[in-house]
């Protein structure tokens, strides 16, 4: 889901740096009032944990490669707003020191993993979990649930994003400039392998951790 | 033990369990994550290198690409995944000191 320099054209890039960067003042503004300086440690370890879960690449046999997020897991710990700057943080390092995801990409490839990511999975899991006791399996199944649709629709949204650029920019003799694949691939592809399989890892991953909280610490 | 340091220790097993994101995929002989082609890749697949494409792919030239040392590409799996190991290490150590200074710059100490 990390979207290379090269397959969004200046106009996508440019529109998502725009959305992102007040998106990340009032990040830093809601978290500055929010956290407290004892769960900056948890920050760190929500980043760290993200930036890692990201580099198990599953493999479709014989097919391409994807991998969970862990955004919607940092979403339910630290609340949708940390979780943005967290992710964020790690997806720059990506970007910058593994050339995992483009420089001219991190606006929309944060858009999709840090912004939209988060928050639905965030609102899912309250929504499901709406008044269910602490401890209740109906709070690990809202999780699950939530990092699945989550990932889901943020792999719905870097399809888009690939799939607009044939409309955007093409030469005169009809090559691509960037993405090549229209809608109708890369749409279907990017949901097709996310609903069928890396889905999955992120409900599995998201729905143990929060059991596990659940059991060991009384949490949840 | 202080719930702190168990998420700790779990992400120091990730970091070691990581190469796992190398070498599955590897055996099940899946390729790249779709959309993440390199040019050579693209030509492969669509028979043309889109020209914007050609001209920002090579924008940004990571220091570790792709969690590997650069010229490690031939030596196989056990090197890969141990630079695989290293470079989440890095990054991690990286992550936790921008997070600590992003928290002392936001976040306000309380007051005892």
């Amino acid at each position: 889901m990390h979207i290379p320099d090269g397959y969004l054209g200046p106009a996508t890039c440019g529109v998502f740096y725009a959305v992102m960067l007040p998106i990340w003042a009032l990040a830093s503004r809601i978290v500055k009032k929010t956290l407290k300086a004892r769960q900056v440690p948890m920050l760190a370890i929500g980043a760290a944990f993200s930036f890692v879960i990201m580099m198990f690449n599953v493999p479709i046999p014989g097919g391409t490669t994807g991998h969970a997020v862990g955004g919607v897991l940092v979403a339910i710990l630290l609340g949708p707003w940390a979780a943005c700057i967290a992710i964020t943080v790690a997806l720059v390092i990506q970007a910058l020191l593994f050339g995992d995801g483009g420089i001219t990409a991190i606006g929309a490839n944060c858009f999709n993993m840090a912004f939209v990511l988060p928050f639905a999975g965030y609102y899912i899991y309250k929504a499901i979990s709406y008044n269910a006791p602490r401890g209740s399996n109906r709070r690990v199944i809202a999780a699950g649930i939530a990092g699945y649709i989550a990932l889901n629709i943020a792999a719905g949204l870097t399809g888009f994003e690939f799939g607009i650029q044939p409309l955007l920019h093409k030469t005169a003799s009809g090559q691509a400039l960037y993405c090549p694949y229209g809608l109708n691939v890369a749409l279907p592809v990017m949901l097709g392998e996310h609903l069928i399989v890396f889905g999955w890892v992120e409900a599995i991953v998201t729905g143990l951790v929060v059991k596990y909280l659940q059991k060991h610490e009384n949490y949840y | 033990m202080k719930i702190i340091t168990k998420f700790w220790i779990g992400i120091a097993a990730l970091i070691l369990l990581a190469p796992l994101g190398l070498i599955l995929p590897e055996y099940f002989k899946a390729g790249s994550a779709w959309g993440e082609w390199g040019a050579d890749e693209m030509k492969e697949l669509v028979g043309y290198i889109p020209q914007g494409l050609e001209k920002l792919s090579s924008l940004w030239s990571a220091p570790i690409p792709d969690y590997a040392f650069k010229g490690w590409g031939e030596k196989g799996l056990a090197h890969l995944s141990f630079a695989y190991i290293v470079s989440a290490a890095l990054g991690i150590l990286l992550i936790v000191l921008i997070v600590l200074l992003l928290g002392k710059a936001l976040v306000r100490k309380e007051k005892k």
